[in-house]
């Protein structure tokens, strides 16, 4: 591969996280860990908004199924194994992503937009209303995934710097897989679907199955994230089904600029950090925060991506 | 008639109530997006509005109606602003932009709402005027107040149907509808045409949200429970058509009320339905084909 300046730029910011722990205290180090797990979600979700021109306002119930399954395999006072649980959240994700995709691709425009929500509502009412999964006050996940595998303990996720390095870790690995799967012939239809679906339908492609593979392939990576968020914080509510999240993660993807893999790591960090900024001001956080939505909607046409690289032409 | 007769009856009419309530937010949605191609999701946050408006105003005025006939106009006024400022960008605009402005919109008006109201639930007395039961046996009863609000959404259901087949501003909504570059290139002014469509379908949500807090009272989060509900509606009927969200709104009501009744899928039964929908005839009920 040519390192061309924007990988450079990557592989700079890639090496500022690595070093970030040596300096940071523990509060930081587990708000960085927190936005790592919310690029994660955003990247996944940019997969249909960006690249396939799917807007989701419901990608959050795949989030909500991730994290539910953490809680379902752990024990009330024994620890999940690592290595099992996590493909697990990631398939029982996948799996819901292909039952809701083949029944909402069969939408699209407004109506995909509605549907996804309402769908993700459908989880949302379920977690609150069912006392078998925990009602409306959420439940506890005593115990973190355990990650010891033959005797031998990579990582522990008690501790919050390898927590971070595991996903810093993933956060990377699924930017890399996510830049392969662009760069593929699949990405390529993906992404010749959003310009332009007829055409490729007559081009002999049934854009249907390139959709659904989207769909399953972003709902299993909205799975990873909602389990190291239910791994991170070990509890569990309705919330990570709601709508609220599914409305954030958008803002995060088009804030930062979509169809760009950088730019929701970029739009998380500053989606975060603002709200983090926000939030300790005030108890009304999101009075300011929707604001500050609906001006950015106003004044940033094309997010923040094209933005910063008014400051660097050559970016790319 | 029996007793589990009469219980049933009740049921119905509860649900069929529900339904009305609900036709008047889903048919100002489905004629904003039909229209004007706009998914406004602070459609349900006017219900909110609306609701919150009466329990304030008539906790002054001591009258619902009274502070109803006050609310309205301040409904109305608050949905040309917010069409005039925020929507009016957003027509050529992505479906993305849409949502993403409409939703910072709800979160501005939810905690305008807190920071206004606080967060605890209210109640608002019922009319003293129907403030009465129908005696239907020995010990069931059917409270007035239901059965007006029923007939008050029947009256506008049917009012609106009359301006939309015989009023020439029907038929510019009509015509907006099934054509919009040619309705504006045949000289229909469609920036009015906009402005009116949105206005009223914010004031319809809001007198819903009115009406309802006697017997719904009123709580945070209200306008988020109706306005995904109202999605249902909308993509069972087919967007654009207020005949589909009419049929709609009833079939969810009755569904709703059953549902829970008989703990089958309770709360989950209207996005069953909606799914076997988009199994069967994705364009809805009464929609066109995209």
């Amino acid at each position: 591969m040519r390192l061309t300046r924007e990988t450079a730029v990557l592989l700079l910011a890639f090496a500022a996280l690595l070093a970030f722990p040596l300096g940071a205290e523990r509060f930081y180090l587990q708000l960085f860990t927190k936005i790592m797990i919310m690029a994660i979600f955003a990247m996944s979700l940019d997969l249909l908004v960006g690249y396939t021109g799917l807007v989701s306002f419901g990608h959050a119930a795949f989030y909500g199924i991730g994290a539910y399954t953490l809680w379902a395999v752990s024990g009330e006072t024994t620890a999940a194994n690592f290595y099992a649980a996590l493909p697990l959240a990631m398939a029982e994700a996948a799996l819901a992503a292909l039952v809701i995709g083949v029944l909402v691709l069969r939408s699209s425009g407004v109506y995909f937009i509605m549907v996804t929500l309402a769908f993700s509502q459908m989880f949302y009412y379920y977690a609150l209303r069912s006392k078998a999964v925990g009602g409306s006050d959420g439940v506890y996940i005593n115990v973190r995934p355990d990650a010891t595998l033959f005797g031998f303990t990579p990582f522990d996720l008690n501790r919050p710097m390898q927590f971070y390095f595991v996903a810093l870790g993933l956060m990377a690995l699924v930017y890399v897989l996510l830049r392969y799967v662009n760069a593929s012939l699949f990405g390529r239809v993906l992404v010749g679907i959003k310009s332009n679906e007829p055409r490729m339908r007559s081009l002999g492609y049934s854009t249907f199955w390139f959709k659904l593979g989207a769909f399953v392939l972003a709902g299993a990576l909205a799975g990873l994230a909602g389990f190291l968020d239910a791994a991170q914080f070990g509890f569990v509510n309705p919330g990570l089904f709601g709508w609220q999240l599914s409305g954030e993660v958008l803002m995060v993807v088009i804030l930062g600029g979509m169809g760009t893999l950088h730019g929701p790591i970029l739009g998380a960090f500053a989606l975060v950090l603002i709200q983090e900024a926000f939030s300790d001001a005030t108890k009304h956080w999101l009075l300011p925060m929707g604001l500050f939505i609906i001006l950015a909607v106003l004044a940033l046409p094309h997010g923040l991506a094209p933005w910063l690289k008014r400051f660097s032409p050559r970016a790319d | 008639m029996s007793d589990g007769l009469v219980f049933g009856l009740i049921q119905v009419l509860n649900g069929v109530q529900y339904g009305l309530l609900l036709f008047l937010v889903a048919s100002g949605l489905t004629l904003v997006f039909g229209i004007m191609g706009v998914i406004n999701l602070a459609h349900g946050s006017f219900f909110m509005i609306g609701a919150y408006l009466a329990y304030a105003l008539s906790a002054t005025m001591g009258n619902l109606w009274l502070s109803i006939l006050v609310a309205l106009p301040i409904a109305l006024a608050l949905g040309l602003v917010v069409e005039a400022v925020l929507i009016r960008p957003l027509y050529a605009r992505d479906h993305l932009y849409q949502v993403l402005l409409t939703y910072g919109l709800i979160l501005v008006l939810e905690e305008c709402r807190s920071l206004l109201f606080g967060d605890d639930v209210h109640g608002v007395a019922v009319p003293a005027l129907f403030n009465f039961s129908i005696r239907l046996t020995s010990d069931l009863s059917y409270p007035v107040y239901r059965l007006v609000i029923s007939a008050i959404c029947l009256s506008i259901a049917l009012l609106m149907w009359l301006v939309i087949q015989k009023t020439r501003l029907g038929m510019t909504i009509r015509a907006g509808y099934s054509n919009r570059e040619m309705a504006s290139s045949l000289g229909i002014d469609i920036v009015w045409l906009y402005r009116i469509v949105f206005a009223a379908g914010i004031a319809l949500a809001a007198f819903a949200g009115m009406i309802a807090v006697p017997v719904a009272s009123v709580f945070p989060g209200m306008g988020n429970d109706i306005l995904i509900i109202s999605f249902v509606v909308v993509v069972i009927g087919g967007i654009g058509s207020i005949k589909g969200a009419f049929i709609a709104s009833l079939l969810i009501g009755l569904v709703d009320v059953f549902s829970q009744l008989y703990a089958f899928l309770p709360g989950s039964a209207p996005y069953v339905l909606m799914a076997l929908v988009l199994l069967l005839r994705p364009q809805g009920l009464f929609g066109r084909r995209a």
